[in-house]
C-alpha cells in the first residue's frame, strides 16, 4: 500500500433489513487531498460516512487507516483515530462563549479532581485565541455561538476538529446553508486545512464547488461504486450522468411553445413588515414564474411569508385576481388559493409523524370529507393520484413520511399543495438538498403548473436555478426590491449587481 | 418494516400480550377472584370513570399537550352537580347540564390559556389542578354533599339492559362504550380528528397548510373538561354523593393509561384503542394489587414507575426509526 493512502475502505457492504445501502464498496482517500463524494440521495453517501465515522458499523469489508486495518465502533473511537465530521446541522450550546465550546468535554483544567476540577478559564480562553488567530479567523474567543452566523459556526467546528487532532475531516453539505461569498471563504480555509496535511471528505450536490475545490471525486450510485478520477478529468455534464446513471441533456426544461402569460393572479404593493423587508411591490401573471433572488438575509422568505399570513405586516395591499384580500393567516392564504412551499420541509412542511398519506391530504381534507367526516375512499383516490403523479417513491401511503428520501419528503409536501389546486404558489428554495435527479423532476413539475395557468413565485439562492426557470426576476437587497430583470437581461451578473446593491439604482456597498 | 406484525406493531402487541398475562397472573394468583363476576363489575366501574378521562386526556397528548387538571375539574362538576340533585329540588336535567357545562367552561379556560396566551399547558392545568380542587372545596363546604335524589343516583348505579337478562354490564361502562366510539370516530374519521394529530405532529407545518391552530388547541382541552365534567357526574351518582376529595391523582391514571397504550407524549401520534387498553390494564392492574393485599401507597409507587417505563420506551422506539 502506498504511503500516500491515509485511508482505504474496501469491500464495505451494509444492508438495513432487506435494503441493501451499500454494495461491495471502495473508497480510498489520498493524504491531503480534497475528495468530492457525490451522488443522488440515497446513492449511499451518508451511510459510508456513518460507517468511517463509527455510527454503523459494516456487514462486510475492511478499513485501512495509514496502511493498519482498524475497526471502528464509536464516533469516539473515530475521533481518537483522526476522523471528525462536520455535520450539516450543527448544534453548538447556543449560551456558551466560543472558547467554552471549543473545548467542551476536554477543558483545560487547573486542578486534577476529575469532574469536580475548576475550569482554567485563562487557558481556555488563550488555547482558543491561539487557534482562530492560526486559521486567520477574526472571532473572538468571548464570543456568544448565538450571535455566530451559520458560516461562523462551521468554522468553529472545523478548528474544533483540528484541535482534536483530526487528520480526515469528513464535511457534508457545508455550503448548503450559506451564501455564496462565505463559501468562498469557507473554500479558503479548507485549501489551508488541505497544506496542512489534513484530508478531506467533501460531500455536496453543487457540482460547480467540486470543480472549484477538490482533486478527485468518487460517484455512488445506489450503493454502488461508479467512478473514481481527478476532477480535472471530469466535466459536469459526466458528473451528473454518473451520478444518475443516464444523460440529461438539460437539467431546466424550456417553457413548452404555446404558453401564455395572462393577467395578474396576485398583487403586491408597498408591503412592509416593519422590521426585516420595505415597501415590496410585485406582481405575478397567471402561466408566469416569476423569480426572487438576492442574498442570504435580504428578506426574501420573509416577503413571502408575510405574503402568506404567516408573520403580520405593518403596511401594504394584497390584491388576489384583482380583489383586496385581507390575508391575516395561513388560512386566509389557503382559502384565497395561495401555496406555500417552504424552504425547511422538516420544520415548516411536513408533519413527520404521520404517514406520507395524512400528509398529502391535510389541506385538501375538507373537500373529501361530508359534514366534517372523511370520504376514506375519496381521500385515499386524491392521495394516490398525486403520488403517482409526482413518482414519490414509498411503498405505499400509509408508509411513514419520516422514512422517505429528502427529494421524496420534498414531493410529498409539493404533492400536498398541488392536491389543493391552488392558483398562486411559493416556492421558497424548492430543490434545496435534494439531488439532480428529483431536482430535474421538480423543474418540470413547476413548468407544468405554469402552463397549467398558476401564477409562481420561485425563491431561490441558486443563480442557475433564477436564469433557467424564471420569465420575469425580482431582486431584494437589504430588505428592499433592488430592481425587476426581465427574460432577455437575465445574467448572472445582472442579478449579483443588483443583489448586492451595486446597480444605478442601488446604494453602493455597505 | 421489521417492527409489524401485519397491521400492528410490535409494541402494540406486546402490551396486548402483557395485558393478557396480567389477567391470567392475577387469575392464578386470586385463585379465581380477580374473574369472579362480582369482581369484574367493580373493575368495569372504575375502568369506565378512568376510560372517559382517558379519551380525553388521549385527544389533548396528541396535540401535543398535556392536561393535569381533570381530576380537579371532575371534583368540582360533581360537586357542582350534587348542589342541585337533591330529592324534590330540580329536574335530573339540571345537575346533568351543570356537571357537564363546569367541566366545559374550565376546560376551555385551560385551552384559552394554552392556545391564546401561549403558556405551557403543563403550567396552566397545573395552576387549574389546584384551582378547581380549591373551587370544589368552596363549593362544597369542604364535605362532602349526602342527601341525593334517586334517579341522580340510578344515573351510574344501574346495570344494562335493565333487568331479567342473564347477563347484564354496569351501566357506566355503556358510558364509557359511547365515549370511546365517539371520541375514535372523531379523531379517526373527521377532519378535526385529522387536525389534532397535525398540530400535534407539527404545529408549524399544521399552520401552514391553513389549519386553526388555536382553535384546535383551544378545542381539545374543551373536551377533555367537558368528559372531566362528565366523569365526575357519574362518580358523584356512583358515591352518592358530591366529595370535593374525590378524583384526585386521577390525572395520573388518565396519563399513565394514555401513555402506557403507545400514545407519543411528544404529540401526532398513537391509536385510539391504545388509550382503551392502557384504561383496563391500569384498573386491572389496580385491582389486583388490591387483591393481593398491597398497600395502596405501594401502588402509587408502582404507577409512576410504569408511567416513566412507558415514556422510557417510546422516546427509545423512536430514537431507533
Amino acid at each position: 500500500m502506498a504511503a500516500t493512502e491515509k485511508l482505504v475502505m474496501r469491500g464495505i457492504s451494509k444492508s438495513f433489513g432487506n435494503l441493501r445501502a451499500l454494495n461491495n464498496l471502495d473508497f480510498t482517500l489520498r493524504r491531503g487531498e480534497i475528495h468530492a463524494l457525490m451522488g443522488e440521495n440515497g446513492a449511499g453517501k451518508s451511510t459510508l460516512m456513518k460507517i468511517l465515522i463509527g455510527i454503523h458499523m459494516a456487514d462486510s469489508g475492511e478499513i485501512f487507516l495509514d496502511g493498519e486495518p482498524v475497526v471502528i465502533a464509536s464516533p469516539r473511537e473515530a475521533l481518537a483515530r483522526g476522523i471528525a465530521m462536520i455535520h450539516q446541522e450543527l448544534y453548538p450550546i447556543l449560551d456558551m462563549s466560543v472558547a467554552d465550546n471549543l473545548f467542551l468535554g476536554r477543558e483545560w483544567k487547573r486542578n486534577a479532581m476529575g469532574p469536580l476540577s475548576m475550569v482554567d478559564r485563562r487557558k481556555t480562553r488563550r488555547e482558543t485565541e491561539n487557534l482562530l488567530a492560526g486559521f486567520g479567523i477574526g472571532i473572538s474567543p468571548d464570543a456568544a455561538m448565538r450571535g455566530l452566523s451559520v458560516a461562523e459556526t462551521q468554522l468553529v467546528e472545523i478548528v474544533k476538529a483540528v484541535s482534536q487532532g483530526a487528520e480526515i475531516i469528513i464535511m457534508d453539505e457545508p455550503t448548503s446553508a450559506i451564501n455564496e461569498k462565505e463559501a468562498d471563504r469557507l473554500f479558503a480555509h479548507v485549501e489551508r486545512l488541505k497544506t496542512s496535511g489534513a484530508s478531506i471528505i467533501y460531500i455536496s450536490h453543487k457540482i460547480d464547488e467540486i470543480f472549484k475545490i477538490a482533486e478527485t471525486v468518487t460517484v455512488l450510485r445506489d450503493g454502488n461504486f461508479v467512478a473514481s478520477r481527478p476532477t480535472r478529468e471530469m466535466t459536469p455534464e459526466l458528473l451528473v450522468s454518473q451520478m444518475v446513471g443516464r444523460e440529461i441533456d438539460d437539467i431546466y426544461p424550456p417553457p413548452p411553445p404555446d404558453r401564455h402569460i395572462d393577467g395578474a393572479v396576485l398583487e403586491v404593493s408597498g408591503l412592509s413588515d416593519g422590521y426585516r423587508f420595505r415597501n415590496v411591490s410585485f406582481q405575478i401573471r397567471s402561466g408566469e414564474i416569476l423569480g426572487m433572488a438576492g442574498l442570504m438575509g435580504s428578506g426574501r422568505t420573509e416577503v413571502a411569508e408575510c405574503v402568506f399570513g404567516l408573520t403580520p405586516k405593518t403596511s401594504g395591499e394584497t390584491l388576489l385576481r384583482g380583489k383586496p384580500a385581507d390575508v391575516r393567516s395561513p388560512r386566509d392564504a389557503v382559502l384565497g388559493g395561495m401555496a406555500l412551499v417552504s424552504d425547511d420541509r422538516k420544520q415548516k412542511g411536513l408533519n413527520l409523524a404521520a404517514t406520507v398519506g395524512e400528509n398529502i391530504s391535510i389541506v385538501s381534507l375538507e373537500e373529501c370529507s361530508r359534514l366534517g367526516i372523511i370520504d376514506r375512499v375519496r381521500e385515499r383516490a386524491g392521495v394516490d393520484e398525486y403520488m403517482k403523479r409526482l413518482a414519490i417513491k414509498a411503498e405505499s401511503a400509509d408508509t411513514p413520511a419520516a422514512s422517505l428520501s429528502g427529494g421524496n419528503q420534498q414531493k410529498t409536501v409539493l404533492a400536498k399543495w398541488l392536491m389543493a389546486g391552488p392558483e398562486v404558489i411559493i416556492f421558497d428554495e424548492p430543490t434545496r438538498g435534494i439531488d439532480v435527479g428529483a431536482k430535474r423532476e421538480i423543474y418540470q413539475l413547476i413548468r407544468e403548473l405554469a402552463a397549467q395557468g398558476k401564477a409562481i413565485l420561485m425563491i431561490s439562492s441558486e443563480m442557475g436555478e433564477i436564469i433557467g426557470m424564471s420569465d420575469r426576476v425580482i431582486v431584494m437587497a437589504d430588505g428592499e426590491l433592488a430592481g425587476t430583470l426581465d427574460r432577455s437581461e437575465l445574467t448572472e451578473e445582472a442579478i449579483m449587481t443588483l443583489a448586492a446593491n451595486l446597480g444605478p439604482t442601488g446604494k453602493g456597498v455597505r | 418494516m421489521k417492527n409489524r406484525v401485519g397491521k400492528y406493531t410490535v409494541r402494540e402487541l406486546g402490551i396486548f400480550a402483557a395485558f393478557i398475562a396480567l389477567i391470567v397472573a392475577l387469575a392464578v394468583v386470586s385463585g379465581g377472584t380477580s374473574i369472579s363476576p362480582r369482581n369484574l363489575v367493580l373493575v368495569i366501574k372504575q375502568a369506565s370513570i378512568n376510560g372517559i378521562l382517558s379519551v380525553g386526556m388521549m385527544f389533548v397528548i396528541v396535540s401535543g399537550g398535556i392536561d393535569l387538571s381533570v381530576g380537579s375539574i371532575l371534583a368540582v362538576s360533581g360537586v357542582a352537580a350534587s348542589m342541585f340533585a337533591h330529592p324534590g329540588e330540580y329536574h335530573l336535567a339540571i345537575p346533568v347540564a351543570l356537571a357537564m357545562l363546569v367541566g366545559l367552561a374550565l376546560g376551555c379556560a385551560n385551552g384559552f390559556l394554552v392556545a391564546f396566551g401561549e403558556i405551557p399547558p403543563f403550567i396552566v392545568t397545573l395552576g387549574m389542578l389546584t384551582m378547581g380542587r380549591g373551587l370544589a372545596l368552596i363549593l362544597s363546604g369542604g364535605s362532602p354533599i349526602y342527601n341525593i335524589s334517586k334517579p341522580f343516583e340510578n344515573l351510574a348505579g344501574g346495570f344494562f339492559p335493565s333487568a331479567g337478562f342473564p347477563y347484564r354490564a354496569p351501566i357506566l361502562s355503556v358510558y364509557f362504550l359511547a365515549v370511546v366510539a365517539a371520541g375514535a370516530f372523531v379523531l379517526t374519521r373527521t377532519v378535526y380528528g385529522r387536525h389534532v394529530y397535525a398540530v400535534g405532529g407539527n404545529e408549524m407545518s399544521a399552520r401552514i397548510s391553513g389549519i386553526r391552530v388555536g382553535l384546535v388547541k383551544m378545542s381539545v382541552y374543551a373536551i377533555s373538561g367537558a368528559l372531566s365534567g362528565l366523569a365526575g357526574l357519574l362518580l358523584a351518582s356512583r358515591i352518592v354523593s358530591g366529595n370535593p376529595n374525590s378524583g384526585s391523582g386521577y390525572e395520573l391514571d388518565a396519563i399513565a393509561a394514555v401513555t402506557i397504550g403507545g400514545i407519543s407524549m411528544s404529540g401526532g401520534a398513537g391509536k385510539w384503542h391504545g388509550a382503551v387498553i392502557g384504561t383496563i390494564f391500569i384498573a386491572v392492574m389496580g385491582n389486583g394489587l388490591d387483591l393481593m393485599g398491597m398497600p395502596s401507597n405501594l401502588q402509587l409507587v408502582i404507577k409512576g414507575a410504569i408511567i416513566i417505563a412507558a415514556v422510557f420506551y417510546d422516546i427509545r422506539a423512536k430514537r431507533k426509526r
